[in-house]
C-alpha cells in the first residue's frame, strides 16, 4: 500500500539512497530517511510535490535503542489534502540534524522547542535558543532519562500517615 | 536635525490584551514597531511528560487544560487519536453528540475571541455582551458533562455519558437567540468608524506567507487560504452536515473578525443539523476491554465495579505503532500526534498546538505598525497561553 503512495513513488525515484524505510499504519504513511539529506528532500517536497504546510516538528527518545533519537516531520499539501510522515535517525553522539527553517518558516519555533525540550541541535537554525524553559535551565524534559518531578527532587511516594 | 534612537520596551507579561504570560520585546522607532521578540512562557505543567506516566484514559482531564477557552476541541482530538491508534469505531450517536459539543465549543471559544478582542481595541459594550452569552452555553457544558469549563466529557470509544434529558430543547433554545446576538455584535463593530480604521489593513499577511508560517484556522481562512479540516478531512461524520467555509480577501485583521463571525453562524447551522440527525443509541463503542462498563452496572453489581476498577487502575494496552490526528479546533489545526510500545501508557505524545504555531507569525505581522496595532494583532491571532506553553 505505501508502496503506491504518490510521494513514496516520487521520492524512491529521486532520493533512493536516502530512504531507509517506508511503513504504513492506519493509512498514514511515514518515510524514514538519512538526516543528511533532510533538506533536500523536504525542499524537493515542498517545491515538487506542494507539501507546503509544515504541521509539526517533533522528536521521539528511544533511550536504551541506537540510534536514541527520531526526529519527526507532520507535513501536509493544502492542495492535494495529503498527509506525509518523514522521520530521520539522530544519534545521542552525534545529536544534530540541518534545520529546515529555509524550506518553512514554522520549522523555526518547532524547532526550537524541539531542541529545547529534546536536546537536538538544528544545524544552520537562524535562532536556536530555548523556547519553553528559561536560557540558564540544565537538560532537557522531555528525554525518557529526565525525571518526571524535576531534577533533585525525590519522587512523591504518597501519603506516610 | 533630531537624531533617532530604537528604544526597546517590554509588553507584558501581565498585560490584560497579552491574554495570559505572553511578554513582547518591541523595538520602537517613535510609535513604529522595527521588531517583535516574543518570550512565552512559563507556565508549563508539563502536559506531555505527565502523559507519558499516566494511562490513555487518565490523559484525558490534561488535555481539558488545554486551550481552556475550547476543552471539547482538545477532548476531541486526543480521543481521536487514540481511537485511530486502536483502530475502533465509535457508535452514530456519540458522533453526533460529539459534533454539537465541538461547534458549541467553537461557539464559545469564538465569543471570548470577539470579547477580548473588542476590549483590546477599546469597545468595552461587546465584551459584557460576548461573555454574557457564553455563560448559555456554559450552562449547557455543565448539564452534560457537570463542570462548566473542564468538561472530561469525550471518552476512548464514545462519551462518558449519554445527554441528560431536556438537553436539546436547551440548546435549541439557546441557539434560538444567537443570530440576533452575532446581529447585535456586526451593529456594534462592523459600522464603527473606529473599529474599522483600527482593523482594516492592520496585521496584514499575505496568503503564501500565512502558509509559509503555517498558521491555521480562522487566521489562515482571512488570509484568503479555502482550508478546513471539518470539510477537507472529516471526522466524527463532519462530511454529512451542510456548512460553508468563509474565507477573507484582505488578509487583514478586520477579514479574520469577519470570518470568524460567518463561522460562529455557520457552527450554528452545524448543531441545528446534528440536532435533527440525533437518534437513539448507544453513546459508547462495544469494546469492554477499553470502555468503562456503564455506571448503572458499576454501583449495582461486583463484576461491573471489577471491570470499572481493572480499566480505571490498569488502562488498556494498545497496538505498537504511530498515529497523527488532528481536529479543527476554534483557533486551527490541533493534532496530537502518539507512539506507543504496546503498553498501557503512550511512549511518546507530542501535541501540536495551533496558538503556538500561529503566535510565531507576530513578528511579520506587527512589523511596520504602531504600536497600538499590536494589541489588535495579538487579538486577531486569538491565542491562548496554556496551549501554547504547555
Amino acid at each position: 500500500m505505501a508502496e503506491n503512495n504518490r510521494a513514496v513513488i516520487k521520492l524512491r525515484e529521486k532520493f533512493a539512497s536516502s530512504i531507509l524505510e517506508v511503513k504504513e499504519f492506519r493509512g498514514e504513511v511515514t518515510v524514514i530517511v538519512r538526516k543528511e539529506d533532510i533538506v533536500a528532500l523536504c525542499k524537493f517536497l515542498k517545491e515538487e510535490l506542494r507539501y507546503n504546510l509544515l504541521t509539526d516538528v517533533t522528536a521521539v527518545d528511544y533511550l536504551g535503542k541506537d540510534p536514541r533519537f527520531m526526529v519527526v516531520y507532520n507535513i501536509y499539501s493544502i492542495p492535494n489534502k495529503d498527509r506525509l510522515r518523514i522521520k530521520a535517525p539522530v544519534t545521542e553522539g552525534e545529536c544534530t540534524i540541518d534545520t529546515v527553517c529555509g524550506v518553512w518558516t514554522t520549522a523555526n519555533w518547532l524547532e526550537r522547542e524541539a531542541y529545547d525540550l529534546m536536546g537536538i541541535i538544528f544545524k544552520n537554525h537562524p535562532d536556536l535558543r530555548r523556547i519553553m524553559m528559561t536560557d540558564d535551565w540544565v537538560g532537557h524534559p522531555l528525554r525518557k532519562d529526565y525525571p518526571l518531578q524535576g531534577p533533585d527532587r525525590e519522587p512523591y511516594k504518597g501519603r506516610l500517615s | 536635525m533630531a537624531s533617532t534612537e530604537i528604544m526597546t520596551i517590554n509588553m507584558g507579561p501581565q498585560h490584560p490584551s497579552t491574554h495570559g504570560v505572553l511578554r513582547l520585546i518591541v523595538e520602537l522607532d517613535g510609535e513604529i514597531i522595527q521588531k517583535v521578540t516574543p518570550h512565552i512562557g512559563y507556565l508549563h505543567r508539563g502536559i506531555e511528560k505527565l502523559s507519558e506516566h499516566r494511562t490513555y484514559h487518565q490523559t484525558i482531564p490534561l488535555t481539558d487544560r488545554l486551550d481552556y477557552l475550547a476543552p471539547m476541541s482538545n477532548n476531541l482530538g486526543y480521543v481521536l487519536a487514540v481511537e485511530k491508534l486502536l483502530g475502533i469505531d465509535v457508535p452514530e450517536r456519540a458522533q453526533v453528540i460529539r459534533v454539537i459539543m465541538a461547534e458549541l465549543t467553537r461557539l464559545k471559544s469564538h465569543l471570548v475571541w470577539i470579547a477580548c478582542h473588542a476590549l483590546d481595541i477599546g469597545a468595552m459594550t461587546v465584551f459584557l455582551y460576548a461573555f454574557r452569552e457564553r455563560e448559555n452555553i456554559m450552562d449547557i457544558y455543565e448539564m452534560v458533562s457537570g463542570a462548566r469549563m473542564t468538561s472530561n466529557f469525550f471518552r476512548v470509544g464514545g462519551l462518558s455519558k449519554d445527554i441528560p434529558e431536556g438537553f436539546t430543547a436547551a440548546v435549541r433554545e439557546v441557539l434560538d437567540t444567537f443570530p440576533g446576538h452575532f446581529d447585535t455584535y456586526e451593529g456594534l463593530l462592523t459600522k464603527n468608524t473606529i473599529w474599522l480604521q483600527r482593523t482594516i489593513g492592520n496585521g496584514v499577511i499575505s496568503a503564501e506567507d500565512a502558509i509559509d508560517y503555517g498558521i491555521t484556522g480562522p487566521a489562515l481562512r482571512g488570509s484568503g487560504v479555502d482550508w478546513d479540516l471539518r470539510r477537507d478531512n472529516p471526522y466524527s461524520g463532519y462530511e454529512k452536515y451542510d456548512f460553508k467555509v468563509p474565507v477573507g480577501e484582505n488578509c487583514d485583521t478586520f477579514d479574520r473578525y469577519k470570518v470568524r463571525l460567518v463561522e460562529m453562524r455557520e457552527s450554528v447551522k452545524i448543531i441545528r443539523q446534528a440536532l435533527d440527525s440525533l437518534k437513539p443509541g448507544p453513546v459508547l463503542a462495544d469494546e469492554p476491554q477499553i470502555c468503562y462498563p456503564p455506571k448503572e452496572n458499576v454501583y449495582n453489581s461486583i463484576e461491573g465495579l471489577i471491570h470499572h476498577f481493572k480499566i480505571a487502575s490498569e488502562g488498556f494496552s494498545t497496538p505498537e505503532g504511530e498515529v497523527y490526528q488532528s481536529v479543527e479546533a476554534p483557533k486551527g489545526e490541533l493534532g496530537y500526534y502518539l507512539v506507543s510500545d504496546g503498553s498501557t501508557k503512550p511512549y511518546r505524545m507530542r501535541i501540536r498546538p495551533p496558538s503556538f504555531v500561529n503566535l510565531q507569525a507576530i513578528e511579520k505581522m506587527a512589523k511596520g505598525a504602531m504600536i497600538a496595532d499590536l494589541v489588535a494583532v495579538i487579538g486577531t491571532l486569538d491565542i491562548v497561553l496554556g496551549e501554547i506553553d504547555r
